[in-house]
């Protein structure tokens, strides 16, 4: 079904008259000024969590709504409108999946009401250097004591700075590049040897570089089978990588919107700029690929609630696609700005940087147009 | 002009050209040597040091600051093809000119056609001796595309105009020390009451405020006139004929934009070194991902179309033709192969190109100055027209 549901349309009006009254831009502006290295302000996740949104993927057994990954997206592109920092991604999406799809008993009675509800945040540790690359993953996972030593180190973590628990991408066998050897762990970030750094990126969030010195987990924080990791990595990595996409719809949707309205305000040579045809068309050709992105996005996660086959094609579909039209927008909403749309004190600097951001996170669009030409046999 | 004679002169610009490279060798200070992206980087913000000082005197002294204006107003008093040759051994011999600026650039050519004896006496003179910085005030916050909106005004008070009204975008005004600027003179009529005025930025009444960008980074800042008294001998040809004048400075404004401003921020490798390092090579040596490979190649390709036809443009400013079509779209192109470079090296970069606040051991100062650029440079196809 392409369309949204009763439901989800309730819940996107609720999520936008929820930002446009609590959390418009400039409540991010505050929270950047403010330097928090966090890169998100406490009293808006609590609000947000208190709307059940940290829930919407967890199994109602485990606290959640379980309203799925439409749902989320609806919320994510809410929130990517107006640039709204809160820890969703990284935790109510990543680090709920990975716990949903593959956690022990225990794991997800510890962990998920917690990030359900918000009094716990959650993070995917999985690359290991400046591009997307799971494939390449080589943190080591050695066997001690009836369970396992990590060393290594992950990098750009997304809500590092934050995250009370890890989902961590190590290798128990095999090396770099291999298929099998991969597993994942559920480790506490206040595990012996674990140490984080913040990675300060241009979006002013809590990134951070973690640096794992012969950590001890038990056989108990495995997540999934030890060694067979990867196609589990792979489900959490389509659903975080949908949920990006989501947010970015919502970035070029209101980059494009915010445009419109200054070129039906701003007045050069007598006229609205909006009146010269040169810029029509401008606008025309952003509003058609704004057309073409949404549809790809919206089929990938409902791919993903439906449990088709071909998630993983539409996951990068969806994402190539986000990365290009958003990419676009931001760059137009400050070419048609003109000098105030390169000013800190406008908001389009805000969009470009998190577009930049998200752009790079889990897979540019070489990444996912390389991975859509695998899965398709081109 | 005959053959004999144009061989003779091409041997004679070849002799100059030996001649200027050998006295900037012999003149150019070794410390400064590796003080040239700091130098450009500041601008107009000039390094300190006895070294520079001795420099910018040498230069003074010899008026090659600005090589092609009459020797009576500090200048060089060197044909267009020698003041060419100048300008360029700077560059060739590693060294750069002291004297920049948008008094050099704009201000300068400009006076030489249209200002009084006086004004040129006094302005040339320091301008050419690197004793004075200018800055622009043209843009406003209403006229910006369409300058000739512009509002600030300037009363006729007898002795002196009274100026209010507001600029913004005007760079370096942080640090100049004056402005020359378009004022109303006539509301009138909308070309027509345009003046040119050159205005002392000491003067009780002006108000500078920067304003911070995306890149975060103020290179430019707003000013405001309230009541400023600017005498009337600083009017610059007739009153309400500004327009003309204002057009002229443009044309030499988007001249040094197109051959002068040099790019030394960031990474400035040639972008296939830069990515072979930081995407990796097959094993045929090729750059890993043939798609990126792709792209950085068709950038590269059209960078050197651009060079062609700069080339080509001095080519016929040399053979005394021109300007041709060419001109109008160069700063066009510039800026667009300019940002299409920075794109690339983002997304070489990755992460990498994605840091924020100071290089340390998690960016190099190369990726934080690459990813200010990219977004300092998201202007070049806004400042002086937009695309």
């Amino acid at each position: 079904m392409s369309l949204l549901t009763d439901e989800q349309v309730m819940l996107r009006d609720s999520a936008r008259g929820w930002v446009k009254a609590n959390a418009p831009v400039g409540a991010f502006r505050k929270m950047r000024d403010g330097g928090n290295p966090k890169g998100f302000d406490d009293a808006t996740f609590k609000a947000i969590a208190g709307m059940g949104w940290t829930g919407v993927v967890i199994p109602e057994a485990h606290g959640g709504s379980e309203f799925g990954y439409r749902s989320i997206g609806v919320v994510l592109e809410e929130l990517g409108r107006n640039v709204v920092a809160a820890p969703l991604i990284g935790s109510a999406v990543g680090a709920a999946s990975a716990l949903a799809l593959g956690g022990t008993k225990a794991q997800k009675r510890d962990w998920l009401p917690k990030i359900a509800d918000g009094t716990a945040i959650g993070a995917l540790a999985v690359d290991e250097g400046p591009r997307h690359a799971p494939d390449r993953i080589a943190l080591a996972a050695t066997p001690k004591g009836g369970g396992y030593a990590l060393s290594g180190g992950k990098t750009f973590v997304m809500e590092g700075m934050a995250a009370d628990m890890f989902v961590v991408a190590a290798r128990t066998g095999g090396k770099a590049g291999d298929g099998t050897g991969v597993t994942l762990f559920l480790m506490p970030a206040g595990a012996r040897g674990l140490s984080r750094k913040r990675r300060e990126l241009m979006d002013s969030r809590g990134y951070a570089d973690l640096t794992f010195g012969d950590v001890e987990v038990g056989a108990d924080a495995v997540i999934g089978k030890a060694g067979e990791g990867k196609a589990l990595l792979d489900k959490v990595l389509d659903r975080t990588t949908a949920a990006v996409a989501a947010e970015q719809m919502g970035l070029a949707q209101q980059a494009f919107e915010t445009t419109i309205d200054y070129m039906k305000t701003r007045v050069q040579f007598g006229q609205l700029i909006g009146s010269f045809q040169a810029l029509q068309h401008r606008a025309a050709y952003l509003f058609t690929a704004l057309q073409l992105a949404r549809p790809t996005i919206d089929a990938a996660l409902q791919a993903i609630d439906e449990d088709a086959p071909d998630v993983s094609e539409l996951v990068s579909l969806a994402k190539a696609t986000a990365n290009d039209v958003v990419n676009y927008a931001t760059r137009e909403m400050i070419q048609l700005h003109g000098g105030i749309g390169m000013t800190d004190a406008h908001d389009a600097g805000f969009y470009i940087k998190r577009a930049r951001v998200l752009e790079a996170a889990f897979g540019n669009s070489a990444y996912h147009r390389e991975r859509y030409a695998r899965l398709i046999g081109a | 002009m005959d053959s004999l004679t144009e061989v003779d002169d091409t041997r004679r610009l070849a002799a100059f050209r030996d001649e200027a490279l050998a006295w900037i060798e012999a003149n150019f200070p070794e410390s400064l040597k590796t003080k040239l992206e700091e130098y450009f980087q500041n601008m107009p913000r000039y390094p300190d040091g006895p070294d520079w000082a001795l420099w910018k005197q040498r230069v003074r002294d010899k008026g090659w600051g600005t090589p092609g204006w009459p020797k009576e107003f500090g200048g060089g008093g060197l044909s267009t093809p020698e003041a060419r040759i100048v300008l360029q051994a700077f560059t060739d011999c590693g060294a750069f000119n002291p004297m920049t600026g948008m008094g050099t650039s704009m201000l300068g050519p400009t006076l030489l056609e249209h200002g009084n004896a006086e004004q040129k006496k006094q302005h040339l003179t320091r301008v050419s001796r690197g004793e004075v910085r200018w800055c622009q005030g043209y843009s406003e916050p209403g006229a910006g595309s369409d300058l000739a909106g512009l509002q600030t005004k300037a009363e006729d008070k007898g002795d002196h105009y009274l100026v209010n009204g507001q600029k913004i975008w005007t760079s370096g005004s942080r640090f100049a020390d004056w402005c020359f600027c378009l004022v109303r003179t006539d509301p009138r009529s909308k070309h027509d009451g345009i003046s040119f005025l050159l205005i002392d930025m000491k003067t009780p009444g002006v108000e500078v405020r920067p304003i911070r960008t995306i890149s975060g980074e103020s290179p430019f800042s707003e000013v405001f006139f309230t009541d400023v008294k600017v005498p009337k001998e600083n009017l610059v040809g007739k009153l309400n004929k500004g327009w003309t004048i204002a057009k002229r400075l443009l044309q030499f404004e988007r001249n040094a934009t197109n051959t002068n401003r040099r790019q030394l921020a960031g990474d400035t490798r040639p972008l296939n070194e830069i990515a072979r390092a930081y995407v990796g090579v097959d094993d045929q040596g090729r750059i890993a991902d043939p798609d990126l490979r792709q792209r950085i190649v068709r950038h590269m390709m059209e960078f050197r179309s651009l060079r062609l036809m700069q080339q080509r443009m001095l080519d016929e400013t040399k053979a005394g033709q021109g300007p041709s079509e060419f001109t109008s779209v160069a700063k066009n192109a510039r800026a667009r192969i300019q940002q299409e470079r920075e794109e690339l090296l983002i997304e070489i970069f990755g992460q990498q190109g994605l840091g924020w606040g100071a290089a340390g051991d998690q960016f190099k100062q190369t990726e934080i100055d690459t990813t200010r650029a990219f977004f300092s440079n998201k202007a070049m196809t806004i400042f002086s027209g937009t695309t």
